[in-house]
């Protein structure tokens, strides 16, 4: 026996080495039991139909299509007659070869994308003869569909997940689509529903032998829930009528909720643009820098403007809160407001009251630079030191949602300015005091505000006192949202009491103050005009360009139905565009449509006002520049 | 007592029967599994694989009763004669082999095919213990060793020569067999450093492996020395002498490896001792089937349901992989039973063959047990990554007639001269 001791040792050493072995594979290194990753599985995706949206009329803004793509499988693709296939397809026969490459480049045995999106017609064509050409099939696809011309920046478009997202993201594959602006993306998860998975059995040919394990782990697909957005189509439609020709941005908000009614961003563009083969073209146009018209960029969410003239209201109800001024509070302007003893410390005011002295309310309605610029210093000078008195206006100012970003339900914003005590303590190596500042008393100087944040502020005062956060959403899947972030109103800083002699001030600009031509038969419309200064750096120097029209308003004055924000970029004075354009939506949001002969007029003149020669003339200085 | 003599069945071990029969049918499941298709499910189905082998399993009886009908005697006596017969028909297959993967090892007839060198080792076992077994033979002789190594390597050779180098390496095992029956246990001591200076000369540097030798080499010296003061004498020439073949075959090895080596086989150690990475999917096989096998998990996931199996992942599964079969729808419980099922008959021919008073018994059982466990632990270890590819079949599993006839010649004919160990005296 001792001699045949080494092959007995060797035997058990090898049997416990190959058994240990075994277990670091298949106990400790174990089983991959997940189908999704497995090489011998392969998932099919059955993708559910994307969730329609319509208006909170329950008219139809989104719907699908079916569209057709060509697919390719490289290694399936025999000899073909290229020439007659690629006038099958009206394509040449460079975009063959490229395409052909790429297909192969991703992978030769997986389909690829040949031909994007045919016309239905060709599709019909081509069905009949493609059986010819081994490799090429026809994919139905559902696409997006606008029935409505308008509300672009609102909607958003889809895309396909591109190479990083769907690195990123395991619940993705390259080539899905998914909600890239608007409200296609911010509901992303409710409109695009829930992918049906198939787990089917291949071997290593990628042939499919079989159903995996019987199908126990597929699932079926979940089709994407409608939603009601709270928009107003037809509002949001003649909203961007009236502003054809000129650049802005108007927001209509209804105070009682929060929801927007019009989210209007000109110019703007097709939203059908975004689908079908001729996407890649128009967004290289519409996404294009040198654009200047900007059209994605959502200028009633994006622009950062200084609030001009409607920023007076704050700066009132904060007197009024921390006791500076009361409305018996006069001030006496003779053309303007003698700050310090520079010859230019000296602020033009354009109220063409003479003497005074001006109480609060004709302050409001003849926007009086002086009374705003008296009350503005008050409130700072109220306090310790003006830092202290700057974060005292800035939290007060902040309460209105101005400063940050709103919180509101789509995906782009700007935080504005709202400047602390703070901020000019760094921005300012010398002592500064409100004198310093003084521009912010009438909304100019470092202040910016987004036309949301300025409708907001409308509702705001509207509600006296308090406001929804704004949203868009207004039902999903047929139920109201419940959202505490939108269903809870957020108070401001300033008591309830204040803003009655503020309504009252603005009830007097469309009585007879700045706003008096735009008033509306039948209907109490309140509100502030605004016309802020701004400039631009062109060639190294600071250039004053055209002012922007501003104008915030609510109505009915006794029963808020909607809040407004109008914008209109190198507009001029906030009476001659802003004022007429808000009554005008105003009468169509309450009324349904316009009355009267003068005001048809009006908005007549308003449809045709174009303000391009201004902005060819502001891109001309600009380019000027550029070859300097 | 005549009569239980005649009777072909009488004295035989009857737990070898059962873990013969075990495995050959476990491993016909096994090949069921990796060459059934969802078209053709009857069993009896002659023109797909698993149907063949049924046939070639079926075709084992009369084969066993044949094995058992001749006297035990009658292998002893004709050894040589079948040895010879053995290497003609290797050397036939220069002349009438069919060349099928690029080896020339095959003899065709018809749909059929044999392959002779499966049936060699069985021959050769047969002249090494006939050979061994002479009471004029002493190993301790050179002259003896020498003849020996003939009896192993011509058949080796000629196998070498088809070219079929997995079969070749089995030989190794006889080795086993020299060394129970007397040789110097530093041939196979002087092998496995020779293997494992190769190895690590691939891995390192020459000259990191040559310095460290030495420095050891001379350490174990002096200690010796030390130790021995005055008993051991020290021959300069021997030192230098043992230096120099051994720096000599440090640097030869790489030269053999790079000019001696195809490249299929360089790529095979390179994969394994991780010195390339496997770009051109050289180890595929293997990595299907690690992975395949890795799947199983503890439990598998039972007959015909493994994915990869059933999806035809792995390549050769149902002849050199065809464990990972096993591991993927028997999991570790399943793959571990088997190697517990090997180990069991192993030690049960090795504690059968000690048994054996007549030398002939003991070293043919001797030499059965060492190309038993050579053929499974190169097999498994192979599927299983922990050493390179080389194709040799696992004895009993593996599809194929002449691998299955060749195995089940080999145990066969000692369980005949094991039933009758008793009246050998």
């Amino acid at each position: 026996m001792k001699r045949s001791f080494l092959l007995f040792f060797l035997i058990t050493v090898a049997g416990l080495i190959l058994i240990g072995r075994l277990f670091q594979l298949q106990v400790i290194k174990g089983a991959d039991l997940d189908p999704n990753h497995n090489a011998a599985i392969k998932v099919i995706y059955d993708y559910p139909e994307r969730g329609y949206i319509y208006d909170r009329n329950g008219e139809l803004l989104v719907a699908n299509q079916l569209s057709y793509d060509v697919m390719i499988v490289p290694d399936e693709v025999k000899q073909l007659d290229t020439l007659e296939f690629c006038t099958l397809l009206k394509i040449d026969k460079e975009y063959f070869k490229r395409k052909y490459k790429s297909a192969k480049r991703y992978s030769p045995w997986l389909p690829s994308v040949f031909l994007k999106q045919l016309a239905k017609e060709d599709f019909a064509f081509l069905q009949e003869k493609l059986h010819k050409f081994k490799g090429f099939y026809v994919q139905k696809r559902s696409i997006r569909n606008y029935p409505i011309n308008s509300a672009a920046n609102v909607l958003g478009y889809i895309s396909e997940v591109n190479e990083f997202e769907a690195k990123n993201n395991p619940n993705f594959q390259q080539g899905e689509l998914i909600g890239s602006s608007g409200v296609e993306k911010s509901y992303d998860s409710i409109l695009r529903g829930i992918k049906g998975k198939k787990f089917l059995h291949r071997d290593r040919l990628n042939k499919i032998i079989g159903k995996y394990k019987e199908g126990s782990f597929d699932t079926l697909a979940v089709n994407g829930q409608d939603i009601a957005l709270t928009i107003d189509s037809e509002l949001q439609r003649y909203g961007e009528l009236l502003m054809s020709g000129k650049r802005g941005g108007i927001v209509a908000i209804e105070p009682k909720t929060g929801e927007i009614l019009a989210l209007i961003s000109t110019p703007t563009y097709n939203p059908n643009m975004m689908v079908g083969r001729q996407r890649a073209y128009n967004s290289t146009i519409l996404m294009d820098k040198n654009n200047l018209d900007k059209p994605t960029f959502d200028r009633s969410l994006q622009a950062s403007y200084p609030p001009g003239s409607p920023f007076k209201l704050i700066n009132a109800l904060i007197g009024l809160q921390e006791g500076v001024i009361d409305t018996n509070f006069g001030v006496y302007c003779y053309g303007g407001y003698r700050y310090g003893n520079k010859k230019n410390a000296f602020q033009k005011c354009h109220c063409d009251i003479f003497g005074g002295p001006i109480k609060l309310n004709s302050a409001i309605s003849k926007s009086c630079n002086s009374y705003f610029s008296t009350t503005y210093r008050k409130i700072i000078d109220n306090a310790i030191n003006p830092s202290e008195g700057m974060d005292i206006w800035s939290n007060h100012v902040k309460s209105f949602g101005l400063g940050n970003y709103l919180g509101y339900d789509l995906p782009v914003g700007s935080p504005g300015l709202i400047p602390t005590g703070k901020y000019y303590d760094n921005n300012y190596k010398f002592s500064w005091g409100a004198t310093t500042t003084i521009s912010n008393a009438i909304g100019q100087g470092e202040i910016s505000t987004t036309p949301i944040q300025l409708a907001n502020v409308t509702a705001a005062i509207a509600n006296k006192g308090f406001y929804y956060t704004p949203h868009i959403l207004k039902k999903a899947n047929n139920k109201n949202i419940k959202n505490p972030k939108f269903t809870v109103p957020k108070k401001t800083t300033i008591a309830s009491k204040y803003y009655d002699p503020i309504i009252e001030g603005m009830h007097t600009v469309f009585k007879t103050g700045t706003g008096k031509s735009s008033k509306i038969e039948g209907i109490d419309i309140v509100g502030k005009t605004g016309t802020a200064e701004n400039f631009a750096i062109i060639n190294g120097i600071r250039t004053q360009l055209e002012d922007h029209s501003i104008l915030v308003a609510f109505a009915p004055k006794d029963d808020p139905k909607i809040a407004i924000a109008v914008f209109v970029e190198n507009g001029g004075y906030g009476s001659t565009i802003a004022a007429p354009i808000t009554s005008l939506l105003v009468e169509k949001y309450i009324n349904r449509k316009i009355i009267g002969n003068n005001r048809k007029w009006i908005e007549k003149r308003m449809i045709g006002l174009s303000l391009e020669p201004i902005y060819r003339k502001k891109e001309q200085i600009k380019k000027l520049t550029f070859k300097d | 007592m005549r009569v239980e003599k005649n009777n072909i069945f009488y004295g035989i071990d009857w737990i070898l029967i059962l873990l013969y029969m075990m495995l050959v049918g476990f491993g016909w499941m096994n090949i069921y599994a990796a060459t059934t298709t969802d078209e053709n499910s009857a069993i009896l189905n002659f023109s797909t694989r698993y149907g063949k082998q049924l046939l070639w399993i079926l075709l084992c009886v009369p084969l066993i009763i044949l094995i058992l009908f001749f006297n035990s005697k009658f292998y002893e006596k004709f050894a040589s004669i079948l040895y010879l017969i053995g290497i003609l028909s290797l050397l036939g297959l220069f002349v009438f082999g069919k060349n099928i993967n690029g080896a020339q090892s095959w003899y065709s007839f018809g749909s059929a095919s044999i392959q002779p060198s499966e049936f060699a080792k069985v021959f050769t076992t047969l002249a090494l213990a006939k050979l061994l077994s002479d009471r004029q033979y002493n190993l301790k002789l050179i002259k003896n060793q020498i003849k020996a190594f003939i009896v192993i390597f011509l058949p080796a050779f000629l196998i070498a020569l088809q070219p079929d180098l997995g079969s070749v390496l089995v030989y190794l095992a006889f080795f086993f067999v020299l060394n129970r029956e007397g040789l110097t246990l530093n041939y196979i001591l002087f092998g496995s450093l020779a293997i494992i200076l190769f190895l690590l000369t691939l891995l390192f540097s020459a000259t990191i492996i040559i310095s460290s030798v030495f420095i050891i080499l001379s350490l174990l010296l002096v200690y010796f020395l030390k130790r021995n003061k005055g008993y051991l004498k020290f021959n300069w020439h021997k030192v230098i002498s043992i230096y120099f073949v051994i720096g000599l075959y440090i640097f030869s090895a790489g030269y053999i490896f790079n000019n001696v080596f195809e490249q299929h086989q360089r790529d095979r150690f390179e994969i394994l001792l991780g010195l390339s990475k496997d770009t051109k999917k050289i180890g595929y096989n293997t990595n299907q089937s690690i992975q395949a096998i890795s799947s199983g998990g503890g439990f598998g996931k039972g007959f015909l349901q493994g994915e990869r199996t059933q999806g035809n992942f792995v390549p050769e599964q149902d002849t050199d992989y065809i464990f990972s079969t096993v591991g993927e729808e028997w999991g570790f419980v399943g793959s571990a039973f088997v190697i517990i099922l090997f180990m069991l008959l192993l030690y049960r021919i090795i504690y059968l063959a000690e048994l054996h008073q007549n030398k002939f018994g003991r070293i043919y059982g001797y030499g059965l047990a060492s190309i038993l466990f050579f053929h499974v632990a190169i097999n498994i270890g192979m599927v299983t990554q922990l050493l390179p590819t080389i194709g040799i079949p696992l004895p009993f599993f593996s599809y194929g007639g002449s691998s299955l006839w060749g195995f089940t010649l080999l145990l066969f004919i000692f369980i005949k001269l094991d039933a009758n160990k008793g009246y050998d005296l």
